[in-house]
């Protein structure tokens, strides 16, 4: 099997802190991360191989500095990874990204034919879900999103059978191969970087792709120009005048300022005392 | 994504086409894709057509609701309820293809839609079905999509879709727009948007068009659905009380205290993501950016520190209590009411008073 996980090098959201003066995002220092829920697509793909061989092939397309989150991939057990960097991709809306990804991926399938697309659910600085289905849609592939588990993979038959996650349940789907995947998070549990893989990753050589390397013809489809939407504004959420009015403890006992927060709760949401009465009564 | 910058940024030329083309400035109306499953609507789509109503009233166009399914399916029911949350129109197609929710048919369905009717704005809702129909369809159309909008308005100098959401975990926003492609399309998460008010009365026009696939030409195949079991069935999105804890209750055994004042208002219990990514507590029971976005009566947060990521989640909830030991807090920056407290004693000592207090009123009653 030929399985190409595709994933993105990004700011640790979770430590991102707004400058409170200027109101700016206060990048420095914040680590730069395998997206995480890329990871759980790869580790799925890194089983499928230990299941039934083959070769995972990581692919981001991201400025130089995202060589070291492939790197990370193959320290996972990752067999080769290939950043796509270009000046001429920097802006790329999703639009724009599933173009370039795309057409790296028919590159490396005109290499070795690829039996199955990885990539996250979703990123945590873009947050879309785009690119996966973008990707899919531009390579005419079968597309599985929030898959929280593969039941069968019938490699000889071509076909692979999934459990979805959906509204009030779990949709099986069976579909053929090509297929492109997206997995829920927390479906399986990433594997330690195994020492041998670690040095391998240390060692190894990157490939770098330019546009030209990707074989991207259309230069219109790439970076800013391929990007329909457009950021107007970025803005701070606006503080809220009223701050919260505080009951002291210091003052009051406890019982006596539950009974005063009872009050102000139930006179400002006048609805809701009867909403619970109503509740006790059912 | 482009690098955020002090606001407001002049949306980047380089010889991108910013212009709308004749054959694109005819594309008229907004529409919301009706999401359905197992005879019932999911509640995000009468959102997005409560804030569908707003936009088309300031573009003076029509609203319409889609509706693909299968031939057995009450799609003529659900029309009616999109008229009573606002839609002039519904777009119906029918095939027993569209029976159950798969990519291919259901991207055929809305892309032929499209192309045939031409509107300008096409919202959806942020759900598992909605994202992974919005990204095949938009690309198929080639272009612009912005996810997880919380707030969409019309600019009125371009007559465009202005949709803002959160960035980079929601300590900033950023508005973007599609100025050059049509249609604009946009996901809304389910609660982000107020439910609006029914109107049996209103009425609309209904059409209907043909999908045009076969089953034996489609790849992928349904076998089966699996229901969850309705005792696993956690629905914070749309509870009217909600209870949430943070990691100030040091331990997961402390979670005990939060399920014992949801019990006795009739809530449900939530949690910030630290508490998730720690195991002590379903995943479903994330409030926040990433997790779910919540609109109850009350939320009462204990010992949660109220950062960017949880609030976007929680702060359109009508009464919001925050209980913390630290007065510097940020959840006291949008919290109505606030204890400087241990959430360990405080929240006892609110279950009693509730309960004494729902005890006296209905005896009262009786």
């Amino acid at each position: 099997m030929h399985i190409v996980v595709c994933i993105k090098q990004v700011p640790d959201s979770a430590q991102i802190r707004v400058h409170p003066v200027t109101n700016t995002i206060m990048r420095q220092g914040v680590p730069a991360i395998v997206n995480p829920y890329d990871l759980f697509s790869l580790e799925e793909a890194l089983r499928l191989k230990d299941q039934f061989g083959g070769k995972v092939t990581v692919l981001c397309m991201g400025p130089p500095q995202a060589e070291e989150a492939l790197r990370k991939c193959v320290s996972f057990g990752a067999d080769e990874a290939v950043l796509v960097t270009d000046r001429a991709f920097a802006g790329a809306d999703t639009l724009a990204t599933s173009y370039a990804l795309a057409a790296a991926i028919r590159k490396l399938n005109s290499e070795q034919k690829v039996d199955l697309v990885f990539t996250g659910k979703q990123t945590i600085d873009g947050d879309t879900a785009q690119v996966g289905p973008g990707i899919a849609k531009r390579m005419g592939l079968q597309l599985l999103t929030y898959v929280s588990r593969i039941v069968e993979t019938d490699v000889d038959g071509g076909t692979i059978t999934v459990e979805r996650r959906g509204e009030g349940g779990v949709q099986v789907l069976k579909t053929q191969m090509p297929a492109l995947i997206t997995m829920l998070e927390n479906t399986n549990e990433m594997r330690f970087a195994s020492l041998p893989a670690m040095i391998q990753a240390a060692a190894y050589q990157v490939r770098k792709w330019s546009k030209e390397d990707a074989a991207i013809e259309d230069l219109t489809k790439i970076g800013l120009k391929g990007s329909p939407t457009v950021v107007s504004k970025v803005f701070g959420p606006t503080p809220r005048s009223e701050k919260a009015e505080m009951l002291v403890l210091e003052n009051s006992t406890l019982r006596d300022v539950t009974l005063t927060l009872l009050q102000s709760i139930f006179t400002r949401q006048p609805t809701l005392e009867q909403d619970l009465l109503d509740k006790l009564s059912a | 994504m482009s690098e955020p910058a002090k606001a407001p940024l002049k949306p980047a030329g380089r010889g991108r086409n910013l212009e709308l083309s004749e054959e694109l400035k005819a594309y008229k109306g907004v529409w919301v894709f009706i999401e359905h499953e197992r005879g019932h609507v999911h509640s995000v789509s009468w959102e997005l057509l409560g804030e569908g109503r707003k936009l088309a009233d300031q573009l003076g166009v029509t609203l319409s609701g889609v509706l693909l399914g299968g031939p057995d399916e009450d799609l003529d029911k659900f029309a009616k309820e999109a008229f009573s949350f606002g839609a002039d129109h519904c777009y119906i197609t029918r095939d027993p293809v569209l029976k159950g929710y798969r990519n291919e048919p259901f991207t055929k369905g809305l892309t032929d839609l499209v192309n045939k009717y031409k509107p300008e704005i096409v919202l959806l809702g942020a759900t598992s079905q909605g994202r992974d129909l919005a990204g095949s369809v938009a690309t198929t159309l080639l272009t612009g999509l912005t996810a997880d909008c919380t707030e969409l308005s019309i600019d009125p100098v371009t007559r465009a879709l202005a949709a803002t959401r959160p960035t980079f975990g929601g300590s900033l926003l950023c508005t973007i727009m599609t100025l050059a492609y049509r249609p604009q399309m946009a996901t809304v998460r389910p609660r982000v948007m107020a439910m609006p008010r029914g109107d049996d009365s209103r009425t609309g026009t209904l059409s209907e068009d043909t999908l045009g696939l076969i089953e034996t030409n489609i790849v992928t195949k349904l076998l089966d659905f699996i229901a969850d079991a309705s005792s696993n069935k956690i629905n914070l999105p749309y509870a009217d009380v909600i209870v949430s804890g943070g990691k100030g209750l040091k331990n997961p055994d402390n979670f005990k205290l939060v399920f014992d004042l949801a019990r006795v208002l009739g809530g449900e219990v939530g949690a910030t993501r630290p508490c998730v990514q720690a195991g002590w507590v379903e995943a479903d029971r994330q409030v926040g950016q990433t997790g779910k976005t919540v609109r109850p009566k009350l939320y009462i947060a204990a010992g949660i520190s109220g950062a960017i990521q949880h609030r976007v989640g929680c702060e359109a909830s009508d009464v919001i209590v925050a209980i913390n030991t630290d007065p510097n807090a940020p959840i006291f920056d949008f919290a109505h009411y606030g204890i400087v407290g241990n959430a360990m004693q405080v929240l006892p000592a609110l279950t009693q008073a509730f309960k004494a207090h729902l005890d006296a009123r209905i005896r009262k009653v009786a």
